[in-house]
């Protein structure tokens, strides 16, 4: 029987890098929240330099209950269910997997709000690709701007502008939309290596500059700046240098005396009440059952846990699952195409040991659609990255570029030699999504209290698959410009597996009969539901999806407290 | 490699049994298939190589961590660019990370060491661990191409094993029992673990004058060893219906310290509430 608790205006589901953001407006306008965290506090004392338990042992995944919950995959609803990973690729606590990611803080570039109007007018409808469902955004990058801007000031991040409302600056990213004002903090500083990587861009005619970090350059709000001690990548900042939301929005939030944190929440369901409105959220700690009543009912888990969790909070009203009524929830699913790399050996140290995944050079030049696209055979493209992280057990594990075998002598040369001589680009590409592509409930698979768990069904489509393999032939020109003498390439990608960028399934949009949630992120079908995360993202763009996620989260929820009255459920 | 006399290995057995409480003592049978005579061959054999004192056995049995030694010795060999993975003591990271950490794959090494055995006998007429170092070679080319029979399952997943644990153990934290003296990181050249690395580290090491820190992350009382430690001990399998909720929890010394908000959960506690997940063996796909 569980434990009904006293009402709260808002009850937000996850307290990671979308619900952590939201936390904050909402509280500084008086509402009063209640954040429910699957995971626990982490301090920076817990964030030890160990590559062999963050990267090897995928500490703290592997001891958590997102763990429990990894989702299945396969290609498409005739193949086979792939095996299974055991790492999921999200973490739970204060702060979620803010506390551990890259840090890398892109706008999107104003094209992926217009894929459908921009590509119609620029090269003719044919040019969408067939059995994609994409859609325009229901609004532009000038609406997310302020947002933009305010998560950037209020979390902190590092960059160069390349466009300050309209004037460009060449050392910044001069394809990028108009921004208001400067980045908070100069960019994280550079390597001998990234400098001789921009001269060569340069070289070729395009355009390098250092990409956008939430991780502090200099001293920020009293916190550190970063110490570029190399063990950032899936790893926890030890002097708190990386922005994420538990130093950052949420003690900020809990200041307000407004929020109420509770840790180890793990959430089963959002309750229905008789008035087809969710009421609250059902949550279980140590075999104890909860129902937190909640005016407001805001979800802000990962992609995959906020499909899950509406198709599991089945009602009278929602049969199929909360705001399902449509059958939208779980459609339009993609996952970032972020693989295909290309990797390169040097004649030369690199000097990569210390630094992290956030300080690096970017070119956007074949991104988006900052290129013309009349005479190729896609849309779309990608950023390529190059960065300075290393740590010793990947560095023995280096590719060995056909140049020795895997083990032996041979092999031990060869890395006393070039352990520190590869570099790996990192290449995220223009994602659509597709009729055939989506998520739901796995038929078969369950967690330990005998919840399904979700099941992903998506494929790379020919689009990205070129956008790859085009990409792939811009890096190696850009390594070989710099003078590598030996080139992989990994595959153009298939199946889209379980990723850590992850979108769709409750995408929003003006047509409540293709989207879950309306243009301010909040339900068509529930108006007191709204969903934050990539989840609601109709297009990746081609950089990393947490810094539009966190001002789409701060615009839902300022949203929300200037409309609170018309959105919040009247106790029935 | 390692060789060990009759008598050595017995009293080896009961030491084992006594350190480990509950631990099933050494059995004959723990030799694998090695006929006794094998050990009388070994002890004249040990006459002739350094000897080399094997610490008490924490999983494998000292049949696996003779293959096993065997096997890191020609992965990661000591040559003229020096120690490999027997001076790091890749094998003793591998055999308490068998406890803990890497529990899930004991059963992998079970079969796969005595089927790596069989196929040397059956393939090449000797153990494993008597053979010459090219015919180990040999042996361990057709594991690792798949071509090598008896496995179960493809024997080049455990060649893959083998190869990323030897990594482990080499160039790892030497916390974990390998990389021992540093050897793996001083062979690649790597500076070391800091907590702090300035421009001029940086400008120092692009002129190769940045001298290496021969630390371990745990060497400094900075850094909790309670979630290194997760991962070691050896937890129990999810048991009640609840064990889900639970797995919430996360593991640290460091929150009554820090003042943070509830969080009390000892070490007792994380061992008997957090279910048993195989811990990934492989590098988490790299993800921003």
């Amino acid at each position: 029987m569980a434990t009904t608790l006293k009402e709260t205006d808002v009850v937000i589901i996850g307290l990671g890098a979308v619900g952590g953001v939201a936390a904050l407006p909402l509280t500084q306008a008086g509402i009063e929240v209640v954040g429910l965290e699957a995971g626990t506090w982490l301090t920076r004392r817990d964030f030890a330099p160990d590559e062999l338990r963050n990267n090897y042992r995928g500490w703290p995944q592997g001891v958590q209950k997102a763990n429990q919950e990894i989702p299945t995959s396969r290609a498409t609803a005739s193949s086979p269910t792939a095996p299974r990973g055991n790492l999921h690729p999200m973490q739970n606590a204060v702060g979620g997997t803010s506390l551990h990611y890259w840090a890398q803080s892109w706008r999107l570039n104003p094209w992926d709000f217009r894929v459908v109007s921009e590509t119609k007018r620029r090269y003719g409808a044919s040019r969408i690709p067939s059995g994609s469902t994409v859609e325009d955004w229901p609004f532009g990058l000038e609406e997310l701007e302020p947002y933009y801007d305010k998560v950037e000031y209020e979390i902190g991040v590092s960059g160069q502008a390349g466009n300050i409302e309209g004037k460009i600056d060449p050392r910044g990213n001069r394809f990028e939309g108009p921004r208001k004002r400067a980045y908070p903090m100069p960019p994280l500083r550079g390597t001998e290596f990234l400098e001789k990587m921009a001269g060569a861009a340069r070289s070729l005619g395009w355009h390098p500059f250092p990409g956008p970090a939430a991780v502090n350059s200099r001293s920020y709000q009293n916190r550190s700046a970063c110490m570029y001690h190399g063990f950032c990548n899936r790893g926890g900042c030890h002097v708190d240098a990386k922005n994420s939301t538990a130093v950052t929005t949420i003690p900020r939030a809990q200041a307000t005396g407004k929020l109420k944190v509770v840790t180890r929440a793990h959430v089963t369901t959002i309750e229905v009440g008789a008035d087809g409105l969710p009421s609250g959220v059902n949550y279980v700690t140590d075999g104890a059952e909860y129902f937190q009543p909640a005016k407001v009912v805001l979800l802000a888990s990962f992609t995959y846990e906020n499909t899950r969790l509406l198709l599991l909070s089945k009602s009278k009203a929602f049969p199929g699952g909360l705001s399902n009524n449509h059958h939208q929830v779980g459609r339009h699913y993609l996952s970032h195409h972020q693989g295909a790399g290309v990797s390169a050996l040097f004649p030369f140290d690199i000097n990569a040991w210390y630094g992290l995944p956030a300080q690096g050079i970017a070119v956007d030049n074949w991104a988006d659609d900052n290129f013309d696209h009349g005479s190729l055979d896609f849309i779309g493209g990608g950023n390529l990255w190059v960065y300075s992280d290393r740590r010793p057990i990947g560095a023995a594990g280096m590719n060995t570029f056909g140049r020795a075998p895997n083990w032996g002598s041979q092999w031990k040369a060869f890395i006393k030699e070039n352990a520190d001589r590869s570099n790996n680009s990192y290449i995220q590409k223009s994602t659509l999504p597709y009729e055939d592509n989506f998520l739901d409930l796995d038929p078969v698979v369950k967690d330990p209290l005998g919840y399904p768990v979700c099941r992903v069904t998506a494929e790379y489509k020919e689009n990205e698959r070129r956008i790859a393999a085009f990409t792939q032939d811009k890096m190696e020109q850009w390594y070989r410009e710099a003078g590598a003498i030996a080139i992989q390439r990994a595959p153009v990608g298939g199946a889209m597996g379980v990723s850590t960028h992850a979108y769709g399934g409750t995408r929003m949009g003006d047509n409540p009969e293709t989207n879950v949630v309306n243009r301010w992120g909040f339900s068509h079908e529930a108006p007191n539901l709204g969903v934050l995360g990539a989840s609601v993202m109709g297009t990746s763009g081609a950089h990393n999806p947490t810094l539009t996620a966190q001002a789409l989260a701060w615009r839902t929820a300022e949203h929300l407290a200037k409309n609170f009255n018309g959105i919040a459920r009247r106790r029935s | 490699m390692t060789f060990i006399s009759r008598r050595d290995l017995l009293k080896r057995a009961a030491v084992v049994g006594a350190a480990v409480p509950g631990a099933r003592r050494l059995q004959p049978s723990d030799l694998l298939e090695t006929p006794p005579q094998s050990y009388e061959r070994s002890a004249a054999a040990i006459a002739l190589q350094p000897t080399r004192v094997r610490e008490p056995l924490e999983t494998l049995t000292a049949g696996e961590m003779d293959i096993l030694d065997a096997v890191v010795a020609r992965l990661i060999p000591t040559d003229a660019n020096g120690p490999g993975a027997t001076e790091a003591r890749a094998a003793h990271y591998i055999d308490r990370a068998l406890g803990g950490a890497l529990a899930s794959s004991r059963p992998a090494y079970t079969s796969g060491l005595a089927a790596l055995d069989r196929y040397a006998r059956s393939s090449r007429g000797a153990a494993f661990t008597q053979l010459s170092a090219i015919d180990q070679d040999s042996v361990l080319i057709d594991v690792e191409t798949g071509a090598a029979t008896g496995f179960t399952g493809s024997s080049a997943a455990f060649f893959a094993l083998l190869l990323n644990h030897t990594h482990q153990g080499t160039f790892g934290d030497p916390y974990y029992g390998g990389n021992a003296n540093f050897v793996g990181w001083d062979l690649i050249s790597y500076p070391g673990v800091r907590t702090m690395v300035t421009a001029t580290d940086q400008q120092q090491l692009e002129k190769h004058a940045l001298k290496p820190n021969h630390k371990s992350a745990y060497d400094t009382d900075m850094f909790t060893k309670a979630t290194a430690r997760a991962n070691e001990s050896s937890l129990p399998r999810r048991s009640s219906p609840d064990a889900g909720a639970k797995a919430g929890r996360s593991v640290s010394d460091s929150d009554a310290k820090a003042g943070l908000p509830r969080r009390s959960v000892s070490d007792s506690d994380a061992k008997a509430g957090l279910p048993r997940r195989s811990v990934s063996d492989s590098d988490a796909k790299a993800g921003a």
